[in-house]
């Protein structure tokens, strides 16, 4: 079970993919459809299971499109 | 809307987990216009989650600049105006002075508080005005199209810089938050960068100060926060990042250059 | 009430006071200077707010910030000052924010000198800054009638929310004239349901003068016409002096239609049936009364401290029916009354010689 997790806005994201280069765990990467603003927004990959819920990408992100969770375990440690 | 994409931790895992962080209070619900990579966004959602920390949205209001962020009061859910090109300080004194009890900020950007702002800034420093003063420097006019401002590099090319921008004949880079440093009505004045995460939290602890310098009533408090325009800069969002690190920094080194004696939050570390 | 000697830019602070005023942001300059002094003396005694800005600019600005939060907000300066206060004027009208600004018209252009004049008509009636609008232009003649509007002032700019100008000119800011002070107003606690004072227990409010949508700035504009359509029609103020019989009209506002009240009684008694008609709402015109009284006069003599500003809003009402002729005085020269009952005594002659110094001409 992954320590945390984000959930994404995609159709607010505008692909800058600063939260991309930011995310210590490497688990976020382009989609490949575009939204309906013309963007390739970004989402969890394949490596989801290593998010810890740092929430790194909520701190750099400019359009405010996550929300990140935690395991209480976690936060409590 | 959240849209739940395929890689993501399904659903049922949501309930078993806390949120640690969502869009804050003090943000409206509204996409804003900013290019992809433009800090502008990340410092209104720092300022925001900044107001919700310390309970101020409801006596909060704010003041919008002429600039890139002359809609920055669609962006804050809290009472808002928008002020003429430069003039924010003089405004926000306006509402300061008949609602003293009331936390006023203003957001500006180089264009707005350095050049044609010059002189409203300056003076609400001298008098000390209780007021916040949020300072994006990014070095270029953004709305016009990448034209030189008071902050732009030696050197660097802008739309109206074609050559690079030669200190002798138009000017050297303005280093006004280190001006109002040192004017005895200025409580706090810094300058933060948006270049990493690291910084990226530490502007927001800046601008929590300048904040809570404000509510205990020590004068003006100024955050410059060195921002990325990668549309005007003719960089990617990430080399954005670089060019301040690489560019803007050895000329606008962070730091702070005044902080009050008196200001209560130093617990919270830069 | 008793009548007490009162300097007039000093009378109109304190007629300021009196109604009510929460703010004044003003910056000095001659010959409104007095004013700014007696506010900086009065308000803080009263605990009301007082700001020396450091321009005109940030003054105008100063009091669209303290307006947007719903208090009772003015500044006062003279020509140069009204200039840099434009910018401010135009996003005051944008975003309908009340407040009240007194102008004490000094010589120009640029520099000009300290001497009364009145060739701010334009820039105060027209429009006032970039963009459609006309402030609220009340031109008091004597220091009593100073008081009187300023006592009114903010009503107006509450009841219309929009900018009230009291135009004034050096000589009325700088007499001494007995005046009767009306009472001090209970300030009035009720908030107006657009001001900012933080979004406690209910949505935000914004203050702006930005639409970039093409169809919605217009339908702003069109609701700012509406309302400057009814307060032309609700604001026409004026005195009309011996003209029931009038051959001869002389229109005059503020300092010069108090000369020309002398000049009228003397052209009286020199056979000479004139009258005065005296705009005291310079925007909006007092149109149709001028309008009717058009048709029963020979002439009209336009007297003004510039080169003919309000004239061209007599032209536009007279229209051709009956000659106008002009006197104008610059540098801040004051006609005198024997100018005045010269004029219309030339006009009884209908001879177009110019006579006499000054700016004289006959427009049609």
């Amino acid at each position: 079970m992954a320590k945390g997790t984000v959930t994404i806005q995609t159709d607010r994201c505008k692909g800058c993919g600063l939260c991309i280069q930011a995310c210590p765990q490497h688990v976020l990467a382009f989609t490949e459809e575009f939204n309906a603003r013309g963007y390739r927004p970004v989402q969890l990959d394949e490596r989801a299971h290593a998010c810890t819920g740092c929430g790194v990408c909520a701190v750099v992100c400019p359009d405010v499109v996550f929300t990140v969770y935690r395991q209480p375990a976690r936060r409590a440690a | 809307m959240n849209i739940l994409l395929e890689h993501e931790t399904p659903a049922t895992d949501l309930d078993q987990m806390e949120i640690v962080y969502q869009r804050p209070d003090a943000l409206t619900d509204l996409a804003t216009h900013y290019c992809p990579g433009c800090s502008h966004g990340v410092i209104h959602h720092l300022i925001a989650e900044v107001i919700d920390e310390l309970g101020i949205r409801s006596h909060t209001i704010g003041v919008a600049p002429v600039g890139c962020a002359v809609f920055a009061y669609k962006y804050f859910n809290l009472d808002s105006c928008e002020a003429a090109h430069g003039r924010a300080p003089a405004m926000a004194t306006g509402i300061k002075r008949v609602l003293p009890d009331h936390i006023v900020f203003t957001y500006q950007g180089d264009g707005d508080l350095a050049s044609i702002g010059g002189n409203e800034i300056l003076h609400a420093a001298l008098r000390g005005e209780r007021i916040t003063v949020i300072f994006v420097n990014n070095a270029v006019y953004g709305m016009t199209g990448g034209q030189m401002a008071p902050t732009t590099l030696a050197g660097m090319k802008t739309t109206s810089s074609p050559a690079g921008r030669n200190p002798l004949t138009q000017g050297y880079p303005l280093h006004l938050t280190e001006m109002l440093a040192t004017m005895p009505g200025v409580a706090y004045a810094v300058r933060r960068s948006m270049h990493s995460v690291a910084e990226t939290r530490k502007t927001k602890k800046a601008i929590r100060h300048a904040f809570t310098a404000q509510q205990q009533g020590l004068g003006l408090s100024i955050v410059e926060i060195l921002a990325a325009c990668p549309t005007n800069w003719h960089v990617e969002p990430a080399d954005a990042l670089d060019y301040i690190r690489d560019r803007m920094l050895p000329e606008y080194p962070v730091g702070d250059f005044k902080v009050s004696e008196g200001l209560g939050d130093r617990r919270l570390g830069d | 009430m008793t009548r007490e000697l009162w300097k007039g830019n000093e009378a109109l602070a304190e007629a300021a006071i009196r109604a009510g005023v929460d703010a004044f942001f003003g910056y000095p300059i001659t010959p409104q200077t007095e004013l700014l002094e007696y506010m900086a003396r009065r308000m803080p005694e009263l605990g009301r707010t007082f700001l020396q800005a450091e321009s005109e600019i940030a003054a105008i600005n100063m009091v669209y910030g303290a307006a947007c939060t719903g208090v009772r907000a003015m500044t006062s300066s003279s020509s140069p000052g009204i200039s840099l206060m434009q910018e401010g004027f135009s996003y005051i009208a944008g975003s309908e924010a009340p407040c009240v600004v007194v102008d004490i018209m000094r010589g120009g252009p640029g520099l000009g000198n300290i001497q009364p004049g009145q060739a701010d008509y334009f820039q105060i009636t027209r429009s006032a800054g970039h963009g459609d609008f006309h402030p609220l232009v009340l031109a008091p003649a004597t220091v009593q009638e100073a008081v009187d509007l300023a006592y009114i002032s903010f009503d107006l700019a509450f009841r219309y929310r929009t900018l009230v100008l009291l135009a004034g000119d050096g000589a009325l800011g700088q007499m001494m004239e007995p005046v009767e002070m009306p009472p001090m107003r209970t300030p009035d606690a009720t908030q107006p349901d657009w001001a900012l004072t933080g979004a406690k227990g209910r949505p935000p409010r914004t203050i702006t003068s930005l639409y970039l949508d093409a169809d919605e700035l217009a339908s702003v504009n069109a609701r700012l016409q509406e309302k400057l359509k009814t307060i032309a029609a609700a604001e026409q103020r004026w005195e009309c002096f011996m003209t029931d019989d009038a051959d001869l009209l002389v229109v005059a506002f503020g300092t010069v239609a108090r000369i020309a009240k002398s000049a009228v009684r003397a052209a009286r008694a020199a056979g000479v049936r004139a009258g005065l008609f005296r705009p005291i709402s310079l925007w909006p015109y007092p149109a149709p009364v001028l309008d009717g009284l058009v048709d029963q006069v020979q002439g009209v003599l336009v007297a003004e401290m510039n080169a003919g500003q309000m004239l061209e809003d007599v032209r536009a009402i007279v229209r051709g029916r009956t000659p106008i002729r002009f006197l104008g005085r610059t540098g801040g020269v004051i006609p005198m009354p024997d100018e005045i009952t010269n004029e219309l005594t030339h006009m009884t002659r209908v001879n177009h010689r110019t006579n006499g110094a000054g700016m004289k001409r006959d427009v049609e």
